[in-house]
């Protein structure tokens, strides 16, 4: 552990605290501009934050511990899941602790405590938002660990670190495997995420949200912090998805300076992804909950393929 | 240079793989071309590349006979099909998809392992993607069995036809000329005479349910 | 061994202190028969003893996991034919799970029986006792004759803890469907001991070890032991009894059935597969990768799908005991192609989810238990809301229901994620076909993983978030004293087999040495506190870091929140979208929060479905879920045997001369024989 280890991690963290709801922002503006709809500011999700901390906690009567601990258990979570995805750099101290099988742990974990939670006021909405969050969870789950394993199998590790360290120094190959696990992984993180085809995160029409549903039944600080947990979750799936498809611009241990390139990279590489991201939700339809296993049973049998592809194309 | 070009025809197999597995998992006719063009798209560069690589020149021909019989004829035949007979949308399949999509992995490792003692003995730039194309000939013909409505079928059946054309490009740099162009007229043909055919069952049932056709057997 | 009891004890081998355990188990037993009916006496002293005994069992076996095998002669049984019994590593670590597990399950079971259970109460605490006395000299049995007294022992007093409430006719139907399937079970392993000696009549295992099979018996004592041990752990298709028994037994007792008695089938596999036989074959492998995989997907699905608490712990556990025999069969694929290191990440992986899972399934257990007293229930549409009137109960239920979900960092995920490592080293082995299947392998137990989150929040949301569904849930209390203490131990163990996990790997180590001849120490203690398989660069997870993370940021985002903002926080009535006449009823009920995953599993169940029609005066929605099995493959076995019965049943007509004349021709045909 070097100092400019600990350096690179604490930067990472703060600059995945900060620049999560800019990211949430800036898919926002971008849906607005799409949809012929003048757009909120950049900052809007700060004010928004801001307002929520502000504002006193409402809690139903009969709400326990429980309820009020999992936002900041949720939180907890994607602290570290951002923690631990090399963003800016892959010399990252807390990386090791947790490899990409305990990544899609911490997600299950958090997707777990938001389910309780909802389930533990007893609100017809909360159950609701529950089953269909952990319904999303059991198939999108495994369709990432797949993703992620596709990876693996090039690079033989499943540490994160030394995936994107493999992936950023392969000499011009191209892994036919990744375009599958792209698909897929695209696939899950819009699930995931409550993004439109699977879940709309502007709607508040109960019968159609999951997302929403689950924190229904929060407000104040409470709310606040699972908001931005779940800016920061969409950061982390974004930064997983620019970790194994565009690996470039990462710093490494041997090179400190890089660590002052990585930053703008990585703004510039959020950037595009976010209006890519607005451009596929303005593109496509919600779809019925009904359809929605099929759909992720697609994208989990894909990156299972992706797998396969790997096997025979390296055999 | 060649590893690259290979690496690309790699890739391009996968795409071709993804896009079957895509059709087979997609209800909507409409989606159905687009997928069945986009696998028309990627055979074409496939066999440029393939072409490039191997120096030679007659794939170059049959490149374009694809795109302009696959990419630009078919799909607007198809297009002008389903628009006169006004079946768009959502299309029932026999199994359900998820199931569709279960035996689909059992094809393809069936295909993987039946194409890699083969593609061991070959000596061709691609032969990698042996395995991939003849999956994507299993799956067209699975999606063409699982389907109840005649246009999905048809698909099906030019999507194996896709499938076969590959195999043949990546196993052995392509047939030779002129079975490639009889085979271009075959799908020409065939795909016309479906097209009548499909206007009659739709008349004589007022429906494109190819179960309709269980009526003609005689009893 | 008599003459051993004359020295001093220091000079007693540890299988010494084992038998004494059993010993002081068999009298504990003993004493209950004779104090019958006195509860207190039985509740308040005799099993906080036996937990206490299960305790010091862990002790010794501990020690004994890292000292050289041992060996001790019973004279006890048929003469010529005595006890052999032998302590070596896995032996050591299947006690150390049955003895640390049963101290929580016997200290919970002092508070849990009451008067009133059908089986008086000392007559409980003996079959509780030889229970527990039995599954511990399973693990130590040396030769067959031992190994398959002590096994019956165990199923019979199984047996009769499965029938306490005997005057229920489910519990008989259950109790008799367990003794069958058991005792099918048992004739195949018998049969399996007959192949293995290969025909020298010496039935102790070190003759076994020593006789070299050819692949034909090899292969054919491989599968009766599977058809054997899969019986009683409950593999598919021998799975019908265990939703049936488990649920019907007292809680403890389901505790100690599904988290240590299913492990001695496991223990037996092992055995059987790595000890006694010797270089296994790669369609073993094969063949114990695809049935684990059926089991466990099987049993997930159908747990997700049960109304009734207990039972959808039995499915879970089938699901947990399919995960385990894949992984056994990892391991045999792998030392089949000689890749040593391989096979003992992956029968580290099945050793630690031994563990893990008796922990966590026996708390689960316990916590049904004490639900079921509180409130009368086991049905989870009745139930709701208890963490508020149960907290102690509700915490502790949460961390087995987290382990269980196999979610970091707690015990389930440890062995999961050494399972899907062992996965992803596998595209090294030599065959082809194999590697292929590999991703896909991979991927079901992904799934099979994430289909266990889904159940356990379904399980543990249902009866204890939310509004109780019944007025009377008001009134449930908490967990009496030994109960709480029960738990509140093997809640230590689901979460440091979670934090620790390469400390507990060391006693691991080795057993996977003397079964595979490799181990994980090396490089895991070069990780330090870093779970290491391999090497660091491609792979390592550390627990205790982990939680450090979550609840550093957790703290963090507290006091921050409470400094630079404020604390304030009022109660109020649930928003719901502003609709003010909410109820209990208004909820998802155990068969809504299941439904997704009967329509998108539908061809794994029997269903029958009741549903209401517009015109209904009193609608009624009825849906009830069955499994295949028993249609397609059980009930016509039944019919069969009725047939032959009845045709066997021909033959007896009640006369004296009819007989007679059966054993004459029976004597003419053996004189006929004999000639020839």
């Amino acid at each position: 552990m070097t100092w400019l280890g600990v350096f690179s991690q604490l930067l990472e963290i703060v600059a995945a605290l900060l620049l999560a709801p800019l990211l949430s922002g800036w898919i926002n503006q971008w849906r607005a501009w799409l949809q012929n709809r003048s757009a909120p500011g950049l900052l809007q999700p700060y004010r928004m934050l801001h307002k929520l901390f502000n504002k006193e906690s409402v809690i139903a009567e009969h709400a326990s511990p429980l309820f009020r601990g999992a936002p900041y258990i949720v939180f907890g979570c994607m602290a570290l899941a951002s923690a631990i995805i090399p963003t800016l750099s892959t010399d990252l101290p807390l990386s090791p602790a947790a490899d990409a099988i305990a990544l899609v742990g911490l997600f299950a974990l958090a997707r777990v405590f938001i389910s309780l939670a909802a389930m533990d006021v007893g609100t017809s909405f909360g159950t609701l938002g529950a089953r269909r969050e952990m319904l999303i969870g059991f198939l999108a789950e495994p369709a990432l660990l797949m993703v992620l394993f596709s990876a693996s199998l090039i690079s033989k590790s499943t540490s994160l670190t030394t995936i994107v360290e493999t992936l950023a120094h392969r000499d011009l190959g191209i892994h036919p495997s990744l375009a599958l696990a792209g698909v897929a992984f695209t696939m899950v993180s819009l699930a995931e995420n409550a993004r439109v085809p699977v879940d709309n995160p502007a709607t508040h029409l109960e019968l159609t949200m999951i997302h929403e549903a689950l924190i229904l039944e929060y407000s104040g600080r409470h709310l606040a912090l699972l908001e931005w947990a779940a800016s920061l979750k969409l950061f982390a799936y974004s930064c997983i998805g620019l970790a194994l498809f565009f690996p470039w611009g990462v710093a490494e241990a041997e090179a400190p300076l890089a660590l002052l390139l990585a930053m703008p990279a990585l703004i510039l590489k959020l950037a595009i992804g976010g209006a890519m991201l607005a451009l596929l939700e303005t593109l496509s339809a919600k779809m019925r909950i009904f359809r929605v296993p099929e759909y992720l049973a697609t994208a989990f049998l894909l990156a299972v393929i992706g797998m396969l592809v790997h096997i025979l194309l390296a055999a | 240079m060649t590893e690259l070009v290979g690496q690309l025809i790699n890739l391009f197999a996968a795409i071709l793989l993804m896009l079957s597995f895509a059709m087979i998992s997609q209800r909507r006719i409409l989606s159905l071309i687009h997928l069945f063009t986009a696998q028309g798209i990627t055979l074409v560069a496939a066999t440029v590349l393939v072409g490039y690589a191997t120096h030679q020149p007659h794939l170059y021909v049959s490149a374009g006979i694809t795109l302009a019989l696959k990419v630009i004829l078919i799909p607007l035949l198809l297009y002008r099909v389903i628009n006169r007979l006004d079946v768009r949308w959502d299309v029932e399949t026999l199994i359900n998809i998820p199931m569709t999509m279960v035996i689909g992995i059992a094809l393809v490792i069936f295909a993987f392992n039946l194409a890699l003692p083969i593609s061991k003995l070959s000596v061709s730039v691609a032969r990698g993607t042996l395995g991939i194309a003849l999956a994507c000939v299993l799956l067209s013909f699975m999606m063409m069995i699982t389907r109840s409505k005649a246009v999905p079928q048809v698909i099906g059946f030019l999507s194996m036809e896709n499938g076969l054309f590959f195999a043949a490009t990546s196993a052995t740099y392509g047939m030779p000329m002129v079975v490639e162009l009889g085979i271009a007229l075959d799908v020409l043909v065939g795909i016309l005479i479906l097209g009548v055919f499909m206007f009659h069952i739709r008349e004589e049932f007022d429906s494109l349910d190819i179960s309709h056709l269980e009526k003609l057997k005689e009893d | 061994m008599i003459t051993r009891w004359l020295p001093a004890a220091a000079q007693w081998l540890q299988i010494d202190w084992v038998l004494l355990v059993v010993g002081a188990w068999l009298l504990i037993g003993v004493a209950g028969v004779l104090a019958l009916r006195r509860l207190t006496l039985v509740a308040r002293v005799l099993f906080p003893l036996g937990g206490a005994f299960g305790l010091a069992l862990a002790g010794i076996a501990l020690s004994a996991a890292l000292s050289s095998p041992e060996v001790a002669v019973l004279p006890i049984g048929l003469p010529g034919l005595p006890f052999h019994f032998r302590l070596d590593s896995l032996s050591a670590f299947f006690l150390i799970v049955i003895g640390s597990v049963s101290a929580g399950v016997s200290a919970f079971a002092a508070g849990y029986f009451r008067k009133g259970e059908g089986t008086p109460p000392g007559l409980l605490a003996f079959e509780y006792h030889l229970f527990l006395a039995s599954m511990a000299l399973v693990v130590v049995a040396d030769d067959a004759y031992a190994f398959m007294v002590m096994w019956e022992t165990m199923a019979l007093s199984s047996f009769f803890l499965v029938t306490a409430n005997h005057r229920i006719v489910e519990i008989q139907r259950a109790g008799y469907l367990y003794l069958l399937i058991a005792h099918i079970g048992a004739i195949s392993i018998l049969l399996c001991f007959g192949v293995l000696q290969a025909n020298t009549g010496d039935y102790t295992f070190a003759n076994m070890r020593a006789q070299q099979l050819s692949p034909f018996w090899a292969s054919l004592a491989f599968l009766l032991a599977l058809v054997g041990f899969g019986a009683k752990a409950g593999i598919l298709p021998l799975h019908v009894w265990l939703p049936e028994a488990h649920p019907a037994a007292p809680s403890p007792v389901s505790a100690l059935m599904s988290g240590v008695m299913l492990k001695t089938a496991i223990y037996g596999v092992l055995r059987v597969f790595f000890d006694l036989l010797d270089t296994p074959l790669w369609w073993w492998g094969l063949l114990l990768l695809v049935v684990g995989l059926a089991t466990a997907l099987f049993g997930v699905v159908f747990a997700a799908v049960q109304v009734d608490m207990k039972r959808l712990l039995a499915y879970s556990s089938i699901e947990n005991i399919g995960l385990l025999f894949a992984a056994i069969g990892l391991a045999v694929l792998f030392s089949a192609y000689g890749m040593q290191p391989m096979a003992a990440l992956a029968l580290t992986a099945v050793l630690y989810h031994v563990a893990g899972h008796a922990f966590f399934k026996s708390l689960l257990f316990v916590g049904t238990g004490a639900v079921l007293h509180a409130t009368g229930e086991r049905n989870l549409g009745k139930l709701g809301g208890l963490i508020r009137t149960m907290p102690w109960v509700a915490w502790a239920m949460l961390v087995g229901v987290l382990a269980s979900a196999g979610l970091p960092p707690l015990a389930g995920f440890v062995s999961e994620w050494l399972l899907l490592q062992s996965f992803l080293f596998s595209p090294a082995l030599p065959s082809a076909f194999l590697n292929m299947l590999i991703p896909v392998v991979a991927a079901l137990i992904a799934l099979i993983a994430a289909l266990a989150g889904y159940t356990m929040v379904k399980f543990f949301g249902i009866i204890f978030l939310g509004q109780p569904r019944e007025e009377k849930l008001a009134l449930a209390r908490d967990a009496s004293g030994w109960e709480r203490i029960g738990m509140a131990w093997l809640v230590c163990g689901c979460v440091l087999l979670g934090l620790f996990p390469v400390q507990f790997i060391a006693l691991i180590d080795p057993v996977t040495r003397s079964l595979i001849g490799a181990g994980m120490a090396d490089t895991v203690a070069a990780g330090g506190w870093l779970l290491v398989p391999v090497a660091i660069e491609r792979a390592s997870y550390g627990p205790a870091i982990f939680l450090l993370g979550v609840a550093a940021s957790f703290a963090l985002a507290f006091v921050l929140v409470r400094t630079l903002y404020h604390g304030r926080l009022r109660r109020a009535a649930p928003w719901d979208c502003g609709y003010p006449w909410q109820n209990a009823r208004m909820q998802d009920t155990a068969e809504g929060f299941g439904q997704p995953i009967r329509q998108i599993f539908e061809p794994f169940f029997r269903m029958e479905r009741e549903l209401p029609t517009p015109f209904d005066t009193e609608p009624r929605y009825r849906v009830s879920v069955g499994d295949h099995f028993w249609h397609w493959l059980y009930l016509p076995l039944a019919r069969a045997v009725e047939r032959l019965a009845s045709a066997i049943g021909l033959l007896q007509q009640g006369r004296i001369a009819v007989y007679l004349l059966y054993s004459f021709a029976t004597l003419i045909a053996v004189l006929v024989v004999v000639k020839q």
